[in-house]
């Protein structure tokens, strides 16, 4: 079976820090990682090969140096690596990436036939969980998002029942094959790569594809220009108008300072008091 | 929600309305697209609070454009879909467009996508609005990309652009770190999702009616692929739900390690209370995730909100801003928090979290043996 994985290489958002006047990200010195989510997705499909054999192709949207995030997915076993990469889509929203990585998607397919799309559940620097289901929509594959279980696949009858995550409970969903999944996150975890995976990686050539070679002829649909979302302005949080009442655990003992705070709450909220009080 | 107003700033960029070329000109075909629709969500006979969240918003933003509020409810023919709408209505919908179908039985992607985008192609609305919920979320993407016009997920703001009349989307950006106002100007409909709580519960009005409106599915079900063969509900023991909580008692990074942690629960014991956590806090698997408060966790308007350890990034208060009381503790007296915060205690969160349990304990002793 052939299964693909699509990745977004991501700063790593613990580590980006906000200039505190110009309110601008601070980029520099921030590593770059896979998108944590998409690991669930890789490791998901890497454990379908386990079983059923075949090939993973890994496929990522991004900039030249985003190959470091798909030689990593070579070396936790990850077959064959594509990125695609070209100026012209610098500026996409989720509509126009949907747009050329399910074109990508195509293109792979016609090397070989793709049974299942793996997808994160969404990245953690744009947060949208809008991709998946958008290349699904475009691939005209089943979409199963939310996936926190594969219960089985049957790549005979061409089906596949998994258990995807719903407000309150799990719904139990039997879809054909090809389909597109997006992966819930602490549904496995991450296999160790070995030794020989990271030396295929050191030495593994990312095949890259720029919008021609990925299949996209109009280039309207891509980039800036294929994005109907337009951002307006990007601003930093502004502080509330009146300040906090602080109270400074250094000043007195913790048991005062802990009374005095009560004291403090309860004498402006005295419903608040009334609802502790008779909670308990 | 307390509106982030942009700051002067040299970040507030002003709309470049030809940049890269871009056709950011809404067509005269599309300026017929009028009202404000708000996709009810329900499963198993419950209508999802978040549905009425965002009819109390839908109204504020048809009132503001001087156009209908429309609700819609896709359903089998035994779901409570007139109900449903006369709910709708009294939280301040016009009307409702009811599509009744044994395909719509249980959500499933493809009869539901098919379903909203016909109604958006027929009636034509400018905006949509739906929950981010696992159900919204998976149809608004298809949905938007099926009709191929502008989502913008999980906003914690909804406003309209004097300027364009455009739908002003503000949405938490760089991991949560900025905010970000989004408008779709060329296209329509305008698409949105806002994750439960960000928005209030409006009243109800038992007076106030409306007119439903009923529109048919053109699919059989012999032609879904995709079919629900169960649903598991969550067992109650296991079902946490913070973002409807009164008391919410979140620890974040700064408590250093699991151990530490435990004080955190050793409070919400005492007050009876539902236990938090930041992103930071969960990535290190000190809580499960369903715990997680912020931009992508849960977002919660609790009357008391105390956060124990946490810096208060913009991922995280988006989360919790709403909330009555926020007391915040931290170390560092420049912490953001302490900028939403409305009490503050510059202190170690080790010692700070033990003492406030006694406290409240002796205090609940007390003043419980009075009401006695």
């Amino acid at each position: 079976m052939h299964i693909v994985v699509c990745i977004k290489q991501v700063p790593d958002s613990a580590q980006i820090r906000v200039h505190p006047v110009t309110n601008t990200i601070m980029r520099q010195g921030v590593p770059s990682v896979v998108n944590p989510y998409d690991l669930f997705a890789l490791e998901e499909a890497l454990r379908l090969k386990d079983q059923f054999g075949g090939r993973v192709t890994v496929l990522c949207m991004g900039p030249p140096q985003a190959e470091d995030a798909l030689k990593k997915c070579i070396s936790f076993g990850a077959d064959d690596a594509i990125l695609v990469t070209d100026r012209a889509f610098a500026g996409a929203d989720t509509l126009a990436t949907s747009y050329a990585l399910s074109a990508a998607i195509r293109k792979i397919g016609e090397e070989q036939a793709v049974d299942v799309v793996f997808t994160g559940k969404q990245t953690i620097d744009g947060d949208t969980a809008q991709v998946g289901p958008g290349i699904a929509k475009r691939l005209g594959l089943q979409l199963l998002s939310y996936v926190s279980r594969i219960v089985e696949l049957d790549l005979d009858a061409r089906h596949i029942i998994v258990e995807r995550r719903a407000e309150g409970g799990v719904q139990v969903l039997k879809t054909a094959v090809p389909c597109l999944i997006t992966m819930l996150e602490n549904t496995n975890e991450m296999r160790f790569a070995p030794m020989e995976n990271m030396i295929r990686a050191a030495r593994y050539e990312v095949r890259k594809w720029n919008k021609e070679a990925a299949g996209i002829a109009d280039i309207t649909k891509i980039g800036l220009k294929g994005s109907p979302t337009v951002v307006s302005k990007v601003f930093g949080p502004t502080p509330r108008e009146d300040k906090a009442e602080m109270l400074n655990a250094e000043t007195s003992t913790p048991r005062d300072m802990a009374l005095n705070m009560l004291q403090m709450i309860f004498t402006r909220k005295p419903e608040l008091e009334a609802q502790i009080v008779g909670n308990v | 929600m307390s509106t982030p107003t942009p700051p002067a700033s040299a970040a507030s960029k002003p709309l470049t309305p030809t940049k890269g070329g871009r056709n950011l000109e809404l067509s005269e075909a599309l300026k017929a697209y009028k009202g404000v629709w708000v996709f009810i969500e329900h499963d198993r006979g419950v209508v999802h609070p978040v549905s009425w969240e965002l009819i109390g918003e839908g109204r504020k933003l048809a009132d503001k454009l001087g156009v209908s509020l429309s609700g819609v409810l896709l359903g089998s023919p035994d779901d409570k879909l007139d109900a449903f709408a006369t709910e709708a209505f009294h939280f301040g919908a016009d009307s409702c467009y009811v599509v009744r179908d044994l395909v719509l039985k249980g959500y499933r992607n493809e009869p539901y996508t098919k379903g909203l985008t016909d109604l958006v192609n027929k009636y034509q609305p400018e905006i949509v609005l739906l929950g981010a919920t696992s159900q919204g979320r998976d149809l608004a993407g298809s949905v938007a990309t099926t009709l191929l016009t502008g989502l913008t997920a999980d906003c914690t703001e909804l406003n309209i652009d004097s300027n364009t009349r455009a739908l002003a989307a503000t949405r938490p950006t760089f991991g949560g770190s900025l905010l970000c106002t989004i408008m779709t100007l060329a296209y329509r409909p305008q698409m949105a999702t806002v994750r439960p709580r960000v928005f209030q519960m409006p009243p109800s009005d038992a007076a106030r009616t409306g007119s439903i409106i009923e529109d048919t599915l053109s699919m059989v079900e012999s032609s879904i692929i995709t079919k629900l063969i169960d649903f598991i509900p969550d067992a109650q023991s296991n079902k946490v739900n913070i973002a409807y909580a009164d008391i919410i008692i979140a620890g974040g990074k700064g408590l250093k390690n699991p151990d530490n942690f435990k004080l955190v629960w050793d409070l919400a014991r005492v007050l009876g209370a539902e236990v938090g956590a930041t992103r930071a806090a969960v990535q290190a698997g000190w809580v499960e995730n369903e715990r997680q408060v912020g931009q992508t966790g849960k977002t919660v308007r609790a009357k008391l909100y105390i956060a124990a350890g946490i810096s208060g990034a913009i991922q995280h208060r988006v989360g919790m801003e709403d909330s009555d009381v926020i007391l915040a503790i931290n170390t560092d007296a420049n912490a953001p928090i302490f900028d939403f915060a409305h009490y503050g205690i510059v202190g170690n969160a080790m010692t700070v979290l033990p003492a406030l349990t006694d406290a409240f304990r002796e205090h609940i002793a007390v003043r419980g043996r009075k009401v006695a």
